[in-house]
C-alpha cells in the first residue's frame, strides 16, 4: 500500500539522496493512482477538451463552462467506493463532502448534487442492502444538511458489485465569471488551512483506494460533518466576496501532502509548511498530519494584509483557521516540524508521477460470450412483464430521492424520477444535467457500452430541450496490472471520445478509478457519464391527455445483449450489445430537441433499460393513464415480440402528442428525416400491447403502478 | 415593509426566502444574522429552512437559545407578524413561542415530496387571504416533521384554533395531521411545508398561486394590496 521498489528507486534518483519517511509518506501518497493516474493519464489525452464554452484555470478540479450573459458553471464528478464499501455511511456521506470542496474552488456556489449508486444483487444479498440503505442515508444527512439540492442520479444493482459499493457524486456549481477565484500566489503570501481538525481519520485513503479491497481497513475512511462543510462554503464565498483569497484548493485524497504539492506546481511556486502550525483533533505525528484525509477543510493562500479579514470571517462562522506557511520562492515544497526538516522536495517531483504503459489485451471471456443464447419460451407476457417492470433496477426509485432533499435552492424546474433534471439559472437559461452507466452493455462490449451511457445521458438530456454543451466522464474499473481489465479501459476511453469528438461535447471534468475488485473478482466496467445540457426555454411539464398518440422516435434491433431482460428475466449473460450509429443519433437527438423546444409534445421520454415497454408504462404510471400499443408499428427489424418489446437499441425517444400538434411534430420529424412510427395512443386504465390484433400484455395501470411504486422498497424493509 | 430574514449557523433557505421575499412580493427584505440586534424597524420576521447547528442535540434547539430570539420574543409580544418554516417552525416550538414540538418521521427518514396541505384557520397574518379547506400543492422536506402535542395540548389549540394547516397526503405520524399552527393571537405561524418553494410558477408543477396567498396574507396584514 505504498512506494514500489522501483517508485523508491526513481524518487532517490530525481533528488539525489535517500528520500526521508515523511518524504516517501508524502509522495506514496501524491504517486498513488487515485492521486496521479499514473495508469491512465496518457490515454485521456484522446478525450476532446476544449469548445468554445470551456474555460481552463490553472489548478481548478473541476470544469468550467461559459452560460452566457457573464455566468459559469463548474462540474465535477468523483467517487468514494472503497470506503462506502466499508462504511457505507460515512463514505458515501465524505464522497459528496469531498466534490462539493471541488466547486467551491473555483469561487461557485455548489447548486446540485448527482449521484450514481450500484451494489450487488438486493434480492439475495443482506450486505447488499445493507451498503445500499447506508449509502443513501449518508448522502441524504449530508446533502440535505448542506442545503444543496441532490436533483438526480441513478441505482443499479449487479453481483458483479457483491460486497462492493460504487459510489459516484457529480456536482454542479454557479456564478458569476467575475468572482472566479483566478489562482495565484506571490512569494510571502500566508498559507491557512481552514476547517475541521485534522485528524488520525482517512489516513492513508488514497493509498486504500489504490489497491484492491482486500480488507475493511476503516481507518482509512473520512467521518463526515456536513455542518463544518455548510460554514465551510459560507465562509470562502464572504471571503471570496471581499477578495481575500489568492489561490485555493480542497484537501481530497493525499490530504495535506497533495494539496500542498500541487498548489505549488500549479502556481509555479515554493511553499513552506510548518505542520505544527496545523490544528489538529488529537496528538499526531507529522506524517500523519501530512496523510491525514480529515474531511472539511480547504487551504487558501492569500497575502498577510487580507489576515485579519479572513479571520474576522472564520470567526463569524465559527471555523478554525492557522497560518500554516508560507509561499517561498523555487518550486520546493518544505515541510518543517518546528526546526526540524522533515521534507524538502521539488513540488514538479512530488506531483508529477511517473506514467506508466500499462500492457492491454482483449479479454477471453468476450469470446466466450454467445452471439445468439438460446432462451427459454415466454408463455405469459403480462406475468414475464409485471417481473421485469418491478425488477430493482427498473421498479420506482423515489424510496431513494426522496431521502433528498431536492427542492432546496429553488432552481429545480424538473424532479428527479423521469428524464434529465432542469436547474433554472440568473441568467434565464435551464440547465439539463443527467449521469448514466451500464454495466452490463459494458461488460458485453466496453467500447459500444461506453459510447451507449454517453448516448443514453444526452438522450435525457434531449428529452427536457436542451442541447449537450459538456460531459463528465467517470471510469470505474478493476486492477489496471491485469491487461485483460486495462483493454477494456482502453475500450471504453476510446469509444467515449469518439462520440465527444464527434458531437463536439467537450470532457470538463473526469475521474478514473481503478483497484475496483474484491477476492470475488473485478466489478463489470463501469464507465459512468454525466452530460450537462443548456436550453433558452424552460421545458414544458410533461403532461399527458388522454388520446394523445405515441410516436417511437428510431429503429428498434435485435439488441438484446446486457439488456434487463435477457439478464432479469433468463439470467442470461450474452448476445449482441446495442451499439450507437452516430448519425442516427445526431439526427434523432436533435428532431426531439426541437420538438420539446417548440412545446410540441406532452411528453417526451428516453426508450432505454427493458425497452418500449418500459418506456411506455413509466409513461403511463406517470401521467395516469392508460396506453394502446400495436407492436407492429414499430419500425424495427425482423423480431419476436418480446424482443421487440424488451430491445435495449439506443438514440430512440417515446413521445406523446395530442391530435391537434400531430402535423407540427410530424414536420419535424420528416425534416430530420428520422426514422419513425405512430404506435398506438394513450387512453384508458389499461396497459395493453398488442401484435396481428393478438393482446400480448394486458393489465391494469393501477396495479401496476403500485407495484411498480413501491417494489424497491418492500425489498430492503426487513433489512 | 421591511422583512428579516433570520441567518442561523446552518440555516440554508434563507436565500430562496429572501428572493421570494424581495424578487416576487417586493417586500424590503434583508438578512438578520442571529448574533447582530434585530433593527427596530423591521415589521415582520421569518425564520427560514436549513438545519441550524447542523440539526445537533434535536432540530432547533440550539438555535432557539441564540441572542436574537430574545428580542424576537419581545416582537412578538408586539403582535409583530412572525413566520417560521420548517427548522424556523422547529426553532419557534423550541423558544416556546408555538406549542408543541417536532419528533423525527414515523418512517425514520428524511422525506422530501410534494405535498397537499389543507387550511384551517384563515384569520392568521399569514393566511388572511386564504379560504377555509382551500388545498395549496407545496413540498415538504424534512426529518424531523412529525407534529407532537399531548391530548389536553391539543385540545387546547384545536378550541383556541391555532392549527392553521393540515396535511392531505402526508403519512409521518403528525397528531392529527398537522403542519402547521400559530399562537392565540395569530401573529407568528409554524409551518413545515415550503411556501418559498411554491410560491413560483416556473418551479411549482401545479398551481403556485395557493401558496402566493401566503406571502400576499402577509402585504394584507401590512395594508398593502397587491
Amino acid at each position: 500500500m505504498s512506494l514500489e521498489h522501483q517508485e523508491i528507486q526513481n524518487l532517490t534518483s530525481k533528488i539525489g539522496r535517500t528520500p526521508t519517511h515523511t518524504e516517501i509518506q508524502i509522495v506514496s501518497a501524491e504517486w498513488s493512482e487515485h492521486c496521479s493516474y499514473k495508469s491512465s493519464k496518457k490515454h485521456l489525452k484522446i478525450l476532446p477538451m476544449d469548445g468554445p464554452r470551456v474555460i481552463n484555470e490553472k489548478g481548478y478540479d473541476s470544469g468550467v463552462l461559459d452560460v452566457g450573459d457573464g455566468y459559469i458553471i463548474t462540474a465535477h464528478i468523483e467517487s468514494h467506493n472503497h470506503p462506502s464499501a466499508v462504511e457505507p455511511y460515512g463514505g458515501a456521506a465524505t464522497g459528496v463532502g469531498g466534490v462539493i470542496r471541488d466547486i467551491l474552488s473555483a469561487g461557485t456556489r455548489p447548486i446540485a448534487i448527482l449521484n450514481g449508486l450500484r451494489f450487488g444483487d438486493i434480492k439475495k444479498d443482506a450486505n447488499a442492502r445493507w451498503l445500499f440503505k447506508n449509502a443513501v442515508t449518508g448522502i441524504a444527512d449530508y446533502g440535505n444538511c448542506l442545503g444543496i439540492p441532490t436533483i438526480g442520479g441513478e441505482v443499479e444493482f449487479d453481483s458483479s458489485y457483491s460486497k462492493y459499493a460504487l459510489v459516484d457524486v457529480a456536482a454542479i456549481g454557479f456564478g458569476k465569471k467575475e468572482n472566479m477565484i483566478n489562482n495565484h500566489a506571490d512569494i510571502g503570501d500566508v498559507v491557512v488551512l481552514l476547517g475541521g481538525h485534522t485528524g488520525r481519520d482517512g489516513i492513508g485513503g488514497s493509498q486504500f483506494a489504490s489497491d484492491s479491497l482486500e480488507s475493511e481497513n476503516r481507518s482509512a475512511v473520512q467521518i463526515p460533518d456536513p455542518f463544518i462543510e455548510k460554514m465551510i462554503i459560507e465562509a470562502v464565498l464572504e471571503a471570496r466576496n471581499q477578495g481575500l483569497i489568492h489561490a485555493m484548493k480542497d484537501l481530497g485524497g493525499g490530504g495535506l501532502s497533495c494539496a500542498i504539492s500541487e498548489t505549488a506546481d500549479a502556481l509555479s511556486v515554493g511553499i513552506h509548511v510548518d505542520v505544527d502550525m496545523v490544528h489538529t483533533r488529537e496528538n499526531l505525528t507529522h506524517d500523519e498530519i501530512m496523510t491525514s484525509e480529515s474531511q472539511e477543510r480547504m487551504l487558501i493562500i492569500t497575502d498577510k494584509s487580507k489576515l485579519e479579514k479572513l479571520e474576522t470571517i472564520c470567526s463569524k462562522f465559527r471555523i478554525t483557521s492557522s497560518v500554516i506557511g508560507h509561499i517561498t520562492k523555487g518550486d520546493v515544497i518544505h515541510i518543517t516540524h518546528g526546526d526540524m526538516t522533515c521534507a524538502n522536495l521539488p513540488a514538479s517531483v512530488v506531483a508529477n508521477a511517473e506514467l506508466l504503459d500499462r500492457k492491454s489485451q482483449k479479454p477471453q471471456y468476450l469470446e466466450k460470450i454467445q452471439k445468439n443464447p438460446k432462451l427459454n419460451h415466454i408463455t405469459n407476457h403480462t406475468e414475464t412483464f409485471f417481473e421485469l417492470l418491478t425488477a430493482p433496477n427498473i421498479a420506482s426509485k423515489a424510496w431513494v430521492y426522496r431521502q433528498y432533499d431536492h427542492e432546496v435552492g429553488i432552481r429545480t424546474v424538473i424532479k428527479p424520477g423521469m428524464d434529465a433534471s432542469v436547474l433554472r439559472l440568473d441568467n434565464g437559461k435551464f440547465l439539463s444535467i443527467k449521469i448514466d452507466g451500464n454495466p452490463k452493455h459494458c461488460y458485453i462490449n466496453p467500447r459500444e457500452g461506453a459510447i451507449g451511457c454517453f448516448e443514453e445521458a444526452c438522450r435525457n438530456v434531449a428529452c427536457t430541450g436542451g442541447t449537450p454543451i459538456g460531459m463528465l466522464d467517470h471510469m470505474q474499473f478493476g486492477s489496471p496490472k491485469d491487461p485483460e481489465i486495462f483493454w477494456t479501459f482502453l475500450e471504453s476511453l476510446k469509444g467515449i471520445s469518439e462520440y465527444a469528438r464527434y458531437f463536439k461535447i467537450p470532457c470538463v471534468g473526469g475521474k478514473v478509478s481503478l483497484y475496483n475488485e474484491t477476492p470475488d473478482g473485478p466489478i463489470k466496467p463501469t464507465p459512468i457519464i454525466g452530460v450537462i445540457g443548456l436550453s433558452g426555454k424552460r421545458p414544458p411539464t410533461n403532461t399527458i391527455s388522454s388520446g394523445d398518440y405515441i410516436i417511437i422516435v428510431g429503429k428498434t434491433q435485435e439488441e438484446m445483449g446486457g439488456s434487463e431482460y435477457m439478464e432479469y428475466i433468463h439470467g442470461v449473460i450474452g448476445g449482441i450489445c446495442p451499439a450507437v450509429n452516430f448519425a442516427e443519433s445526431k439526427k434523432n437527438m436533435a428532431a426531439v430537441i426541437e420538438a420539446v423546444n417548440y412545446n410540441v409534445t406532452s411528453f417526451a421520454h428516453d426508450c432505454s433499460k427493458g425497452g418500449i415497454a418500459v418506456a411506455i408504462s413509466e409513461m403511463s404510471i406517470s401521467s395516469g393513464i392508460g396506453c394502446d400499443v400495436i407492436i407492429d408499428d414499430i419500425p424495427k427489424c425482423d423480431m419476436t415480440a418480446e424482443n421487440i418489446i424488451y430491445s435495449e437499441s439506443h438514440s430512440r425517444y417515446i413521445l406523446a402528442v395530442n391530435p391537434e400538434k400531430l402535423n407540427a411534430l410530424q414536420d419535424i420529424l420528416k425534416r430530420y428525416n428520422v426514422t419513425y412510427g405512430m404506435i398506438g395512443r394513450f387512453t384508458g386504465d389499461m396497459i395493453v400491447f398488442s401484435k396481428n390484433k393478438d393482446t400480448i400484455i394486458k393489465t391494469k395501470l393501477d396495479v401496476l403502478k403500485k407495484a411498480w411504486e413501491e417494489s424497491l422498497e418492500e425489498m430492503i424493509r426487513n433489512g | 415593509m421591511k422583512v428579516g430574514v433570520v441567518v442561523f449557523p446552518g440555516s440554508n433557505c434563507d436565500r430562496d426566502m429572501f428572493h421570494v421575499l424581495s424578487d416576487v412580493f417586493h417586500f424590503d427584505a434583508s438578512y438578520l444574522w442571529h448574533e447582530k440586534p434585530l433593527p427596530a424597524d423591521i415589521d415582520a420576521i421569518v425564520l427560514p429552512g436549513g438545519f441550524s447547528y447542523g440539526d445537533r442535540l434535536r432540530a432547533g434547539v440550539i438555535a432557539a437559545h441564540s441572542p436574537i430570539i430574545n428580542e424576537i420574543k419581545k416582537r412578538a409580544e408586539k403582535s409583530t407578524p412572525i413566520l417560521g418554516v420548517c427548522n424556523g417552525f422547529q426553532i419557534l416550538v423550541e423558544a416556546g413561542l408555538l406549542p408543541g414540538v417536532l419528533l423525527k418521521n414515523n418512517s425514520m427518514n428524511f422525506m422530501c415530496k410534494w405535498a397537499s396541505i389543507q387550511v384551517c384557520n384563515n384569520e392568521t397574518a399569514f393566511t388572511n387571504k386564504l379560504e377555509i379547506n382551500q388545498n395549496i400543492p407545496i413540498p415538504i422536506a424534512n426529518s424531523e416533521g412529525r407534529y407532537y402535542i399531548d391530548t389536553p395540548g391539543l385540545e387546547d389549540i384545536t378550541k383556541n384554533n391555532q392549527i392553521v394547516f393540515r396535511y392531505m397526503d402526508v403519512n409521518n405520524g403528525s397528531a392529527s395531521e398537522i403542519a402547521g399552527v400559530c399562537n392565540k393571537d395569530g401573529n407568528i405561524v409554524g409551518m413545515m411545508p415550503h411556501p418559498e418553494r411554491a410560491a413560483e410558477a416556473e418551479i411549482n408543477p401545479t398551481d403556485s398561486a395557493p401558496s402566493s396567498l401566503i406571502f400576499e396574507s402577509l402585504l394584507n396584514t401590512a395594508g398593502i394590496s397587491k
